[in-house]
């Protein structure tokens, strides 16, 4: 018999000014649209507050005679806009990070990954959408390796750790500081820049890149406390410097602008930071270049990583890349490249005296570290499809400001 | 043979009235019928243009509703209610006093001060006055007049209403059932800081008044209407907006109370002139 109810609810003394909706619908949820749900209850207000909600969602109300019954029992016939609101539903993907999408579709948006997405609703503009261009399969590794090793620039650096240096020394180290900055300012810009474009069915990536930048943003607080730890003021800053820092943020595809800010800038900066670390004249020097190195490493791998499974799927990936090289170099070739202050900078900490034969032994040290740097741009280009010899000269164009 | 047209009237109570439309607009363009709208400030202008013709539906308040049907019966024409929300059926108004008050009943609230909301508000004004009106009890009534001319589309009367009755500035409040759920769901009221001492007949609330008889464009608008679905997209979040899963057929056999009302106020002229003194749409 249609009319007899099939399912009922006690709503006690709950009102539904506390939250008796939910035992409504809990027990509706169990029913099919035109199942009949009786629903009993003390609350003084049930009689107004029940129909007016059931009626808000497309539910009907009857109140059948109770005979000597007191107490309000009313039958909720189920309507179908619960289940009408779910018609055409979709999961946006595996919950997990395998057999992601090559392509998921704009219509998933910031829905969360694996969620059951109700139909409509924007279409978000997330034009980095291809697995094969954002995605590396290490990314979530590396997210939760970066994750868990944040430090804290007050607690993980020595900062009243005594030390006083000559005057020179700490101008060349306040001039080194001041360069790092600048390229940690430049290297936090460049993956905002893609942050806000990679589709959110990547969120490894995402979440990867955003770490990336709190670690810049880290370095960059952590340079500038050092510069400024004895004196007042920052050192100088090149017009061919900042030229050169500009090419990399205006670098406005994904996969090139990794490139050349991870595989070839960040890869010379940790062979830099590394060279600061062994010359450091101070023990605050020393360890803050060691804790942006271990963090540079990571965001090497993760470029080097998403940039190999690229270049085995897309041949053509090395003529963009070669290109942009060429490009950059072009567009740098009338600039000093590096500061000519940070150069002897580096000479000077390198150096650790004036005598003559520091001197000599500090410039043939950031000779060595010049030639170490080409010699790891070479390898991980080698590394990404090309030829030594030809790694060797594309090496060769990259910026002298390092970055 | 031309495309059927419709250009229907509705009130702007809130921006959201816009994208309402639009997104309708949009959607019965789509199939097949050349529909338009134009907003109106308040509801009387409204009901004029539709029984003079200037336009070809009026998505109406109750109040609206009645007035168009005296106005076309006045002046020798017809209109009749094409559709209504599912949610326009068997509302109920209710008169709430603080838990503590000494007012059990509706008698009890003779000589007292009794908040309602705007002068043209059906649920929180005329009806709930008629109701206390046929019980025989006259009280002191607190008008809280927001959106006049909006015939209590704007919530604000009610709630300042509301409020007044918890700053113990009055001594009840009149309201509609669903408001008096919103109003303790948010907040606004306390989950058991008041008592409903009343609660009027069951009644209907807006319809979409058309002049019969129907024209191919009206005829083609009212079966779009009812075959909206719940289930689609594209219409669902214009559903959600103007506050219903599923249009009905319209039915005018819920207006009595509130003629009943505009009758005892003298709001409308039994031809359809505005009467109501200190109404100022």
């Amino acid at each position: 018999m249609s009319a007899t109810p099939v399912a009922e609810v006690d709503l006690g003394d709950l009102g539904f000014g506390r939250g008796a909706h939910l035992l409504v619908q809990r027990a509706l949820a169990g029913l099919p649209p035109g199942g009949r749900l009786a629903v009993s209850g003390r609350d003084p207000a049930l009689r107004v507050h029940l129909p007016a909600w059931c009626r808000g969602r497309g539910h009907r109300v009857e109140w059948p005679d109770r005979g000597d019954r007191t107490d309000p029992a009313a039958v909720v016939v189920r309507g179908s806009a619960d289940d009408d609101r779910w018609f055409g539903a979709e999961r946006a993907g595996p919950a997990l990070p395998s057999a992601l999408s090559s392509r998921p579709p704009a219509r998933w948006g910031l829905g969360a990954r694996g969620a059951l997405l109700e139909a409509g609703g924007p279409e978000a503009r997330f034009d980095l959408d291809d697995r094969d261009l954002v995605w590396a399969d290490i990314a979530p590794h590396l997210y939760a390796q970066a994750a868990a090793r944040q430090w804290d620039p007050q607690a993980a650096v020595p900062w009243d750790d005594p030390f006083a240096l000559p005057s020179d020394v700490e101008a060349a180290v306040v001039q080194v500081m001041t360069y790092l900055v600048e390229n940690e300012q430049a290297a936090l810009v460049v993956p905002a820049r893609f942050v806000g474009r990679i589709h959110p069915h990547f969120r490894e990536v995402v979440q990867l890149l955003a770490i990336q930048m709190a670690d810049e943003a880290r370095h960059m607080e952590v340079f500038s406390r050092r510069a400024l730890l004895r004196g007042a003021e920052l050192g100088t800053s090149s017009a061919g410097g900042r030229q050169s820092l500009f090419t990399l943020v205006a670098e406005s595809d994904f996969a090139l602008a990794s490139f050349l800010l991870s595989v070839l800038g960040e890869g010379s900066f940790v062979d830099l930071l590394s060279f600061l670390h062994e010359n450091a004249p101070d023990p605050v020097t020393r360890r803050i270049c060691w804790l942006a190195m271990q963090d540079e490493r990571r965001h090497v791998v993760f470029g080097m990583a998403h940039l190999e499974h690229q270049a085995q799927l897309d041949p053509l990936l090395r003529d963009r890349l070669r290109a942009a090289i060429h490009r950059r170099h072009d567009a740098l070739v009338d600039t000093a490249g590096l500061n000519a202050d940070v150069f002897d900078a580096l000479v000077v900490l390198a150096a650790g005296g004036w005598h003559p034969d520091d001197v000599s032994a500090g410039f043939g040290r950031v000779r060595a570290l010049q030639h170490a740097m080409d010699q790891g741009r070479q390898r991980r280009l080698v590394r990404l499809g090309f030829r030594a010899d030809e790694a060797a000269a594309l090496s060769a164009l990259h910026t002298r400001n390092f970055m | 043979m031309p495309t059927p047209t419709v250009l229907l009237g509705a009130v702007a109570y809130d921006p959201k009235v816009v994208t309402i439309w639009e997104g309708f607009r949009a959607w019965l363009r789509g199939r097949g019928l050349d529909f338009d709208f134009v907003l109106y400030s308040h509801y009387e202008r409204q009901v004029e243009d539709l029984v003079a013709g200037r336009i070809d539906a009026a998505w109406n308040s109750p109040l609206a509703w009645l007035r168009a049907e005296r106005l076309a019966v006045a002046n020798g024409t017809t209109v009749r209610a094409l559709t209504m929300r599912d949610t326009d059926q068997d509302l109920t108004s209710v008169v709430v006093v603080r838990a503590g008050s000494p007012v059990r009943q509706l008698a009890d609230l003779a000589g007292r001060v009794v908040a309602v909301g705007a002068i043209d508000s059906p649920q929180a004004t005329l009806i709930p006055l008629g109701h206390l009106a046929a019980a025989g009890v006259t009280v002191d009534v607190r008008r809280f007049d927001v959106g006049v001319g909006l015939h209590g589309d704007h919530i604000g009367g009610e709630r300042d209403a509301a409020r007044a009755l918890v700053a113990g500035e009055v001594d009840a409040a009149c309201m509609i059932d669903a408001n008096h759920l919103a109003f303790v769901q948010e907040g606004t009221l306390p989950p058991e800081g008041t008592r409903i001492v009343a609660q009027t007949a069951r009644y209907d609330h807006c319809n979409m008044t058309v002049r019969a008889p129907e024209s191919d464009g009206v005829r083609l608008f009212g079966t779009l209407l009812l075959g909206m679905s719940y289930a689609d997209q594209l219409v669902r979040p214009l559903l959600d907006l103007e506050g219903l899963t599923a249009w009905r057929e319209g039915r005018t056999t819920g207006y009595d109370a509130l003629a009943d009302a505009v009758d005892a106020s003298g709001f409308y002229s039994p031809d359809g002139r505005v009467t109501a003194t200190d109404y100022r749409p």
